[in-house]
């Protein structure tokens, strides 16, 4: 049945999901180059208490997901000003006891895709604006990725050049918050972020330039969502997981080619 | 001299956690002079670089004439060694279009790394392979690159061996023969501030002395300066150097 289904609707949400996914591995490009891996994966599981408030409202659940993790975004913003914190340890706690609150608050018929995704529910119309919102992500990232570079590589060098690097990164982190938010309908709460890491981490062991970093990360993200679906297509195994092992697959066969 | 300056501090004091670190810090910058910073360590140097720069917050004035094209060497630069950016990416953040940028961008960064006799292979290198001196050299290149009038150079031997210590000078003494770009440096070599400068800054936390090295960098000026141990290992240098000038004129 579910099958069946996903058939029908194949090319809808694989577009999607593909869109989605080159988004995040447009974005994964700077958490990487930020050494931010385990913000990202952990800020996916802030979206759970987000959608499960959602689903208990009555509200569409994107929102609430969207909500929790724009509010999550500005809690990291915070703590790096104070650098004296240890920021791994107070992100990992906070957002995975996110994680299980959200677990309990979640009612359980809808737990299961919540935490691992379900492209198979996807109306014609949250395709279409997950498409959209997605594309432009992918825009903005490449647009804004000279100041973001500033904020990475060169921070004081980019103060002197006189360019907006701090407004940039709110930015950038609103389009993460936007992209995990889109993205949780796919792959799910827990392994939302790694779709953000997987990716990017496989193109840095390619790419000797920034272009082709940038350009690797989008098309390996784009690779893990067409061999996920094939694996959901032949084996009817669950999406979410199925994209990111696709994704753990392409990092594996990178590592041959690692540059030392 | 009707000359305006390029650069004029008024009173500028820096506090950092109810720390002083500058206090009442004044002088003014001419084009085409050599600047130096001198004093010891937590003088507050790079400090009130930083403070020219808008890098950190201040009170007092920090005026820069209207044509002032800033070019900045910062004292440390790290860059992992994995990091996908290469020399010549880093130089296109210079450009609005960053990795899109054209031809033109590429012709300006072989003119800015041959100033710094750097050779264009480096283009397609990962910034973070380069040897300590090679970065050091990008990164004045990396300065160079939209022809600033004046250049803010935080100790430009730190990291680099002797030899290249001396090269890293010469160069910026070349750079100011060939275009009379105004220098301020901050720099722990007393024999290169005598040697080049034309305006030392003593400092620590408040401006102890300011003038042309000759007047400036007497033992008595430099003792209360450094205070007594290191007093004579400057002094050293310096007796070095004057014995070596003689010997060249």
């Amino acid at each position: 049945m579910a099958t069946e289904f996903l058939a029908s609707n194949i090319s809808l949400s694989l577009a999607a999901g593909l869109a989605v996914a080159m988004a995040a591995g447009a974005l994964g490009v700077f958490m990487v180059l930020k050494n931010m891996s385990l913000v990202s994966d952990a800020l996916s599981h802030v979206a759970l208490p987000g959608i499960a408030l959602g689903i208990l409202l009555g509200i569409n659940p994107f929102f609430g997901a969207f909500t929790f993790l724009f509010a999550a975004v500005f809690f990291i913003l915070a703590i790096e000003k104070r650098t004296s914190l240890p920021i791994d340890a107070i992100v990992g706690v906070l957002f995975t006891a996110s994680l299980a609150a959200g677990i309990l608050l979640t009612p359980e018929p809808e737990l299961l895709e919540a935490l691992f995704g379900d492209l198979t529910s996807i109306t014609p119309l949250g395709a279409a604006l997950t498409i959209l919102l997605s594309l432009g992500v992918v825009l903005a990232a490449i647009l804004i990725s000279r100041p973001l570079m500033f904020t990475i590589v060169a921070p004081d060098l980019g103060h002197v050049a006189k360019l907006r690097t701090k407004s940039s990164y709110l930015l950038f982190l609103i389009m993460l918050a936007l992209v995990v938010a889109l993205g949780v309908k796919f792959v799910g709460t827990i392994l939302m972020g790694t779709l953000t890491i997987i990716p990017a981490a496989a193109a840095k062991n390619v790419a000797k330039t920034f272009y082709q970093f940038m350009a690797a990360s989008i098309l390996f993200a784009a690779l893990s969502v067409v061999l996920g679906m094939v694996a959901v297509y032949y084996a009817g195994i669950l999406a979410g997981p199925a994209v990111i092992l696709a994704g753990v697959a392409i990092f594996l066969s990178t590592l041959v080619f690692k540059r030392s | 001299m009707n000359q305006n300056p390029i650069l004029r501090v008024e009173d500028l004091s820096v506090t950092i956690e109810r720390e002083k670190i500058l206090e009442n810090i004044s002088f003014t910058v001419m084009p085409g002079d050599v600047v130096a910073l001198i004093g010891p360590n937590g003088a507050g140097k790079t400090v009130l670089l930083r403070s020219l720069l808008g890098l950190m917050p201040y009170r007092g004035g920090v005026h820069w004439s209207p044509d002032a094209i800033i070019g900045y060497v910062p004292q440390r630069y790290n860059i992992g060694k994995s990091v996908p950016l290469t020399v010549r990416e880093f130089f296109l953040l210079h450009e609005r279009k960053f990795i899109f940028a054209g031809l033109g961008a590429d012709k300006k960064i072989m003119e800015s790394l041959a100033l710094v006799n750097m050779p264009a292979g480096v283009l397609g290198e990962r910034l973070g392979n380069l040897s300590g001196g090679e970065l050091q050299r990008v990164l004045i290149a990396w300065a160079l690159y939209d022809k600033p009038n004046i250049l803010l150079f935080d100790e430009p031997t730190a990291g680099v061996d002797v030899s290249g210590e001396e090269t890293i000078y010469n160069l910026l003494h070349s750079l100011q023969d060939r275009f009379g770009i105004t220098i301020i440096l901050v720099s722990h070599e007393l024999n290169v501030v005598f040697r080049y400068a034309t305006q030392v800054l003593c400092l620590n936390k408040t401006l102890v002395c300011s003038g042309e090295p000759e007047t400036v960098l007497t033992p008595e000026k430099l003792a209360s300066l450094y205070g007594e141990p290191t007093h004579y290992h400057h002094m050293h240098n310096i007796k070095e150097v004057a014995s070596g000038l003689n010997k060249a004129g």
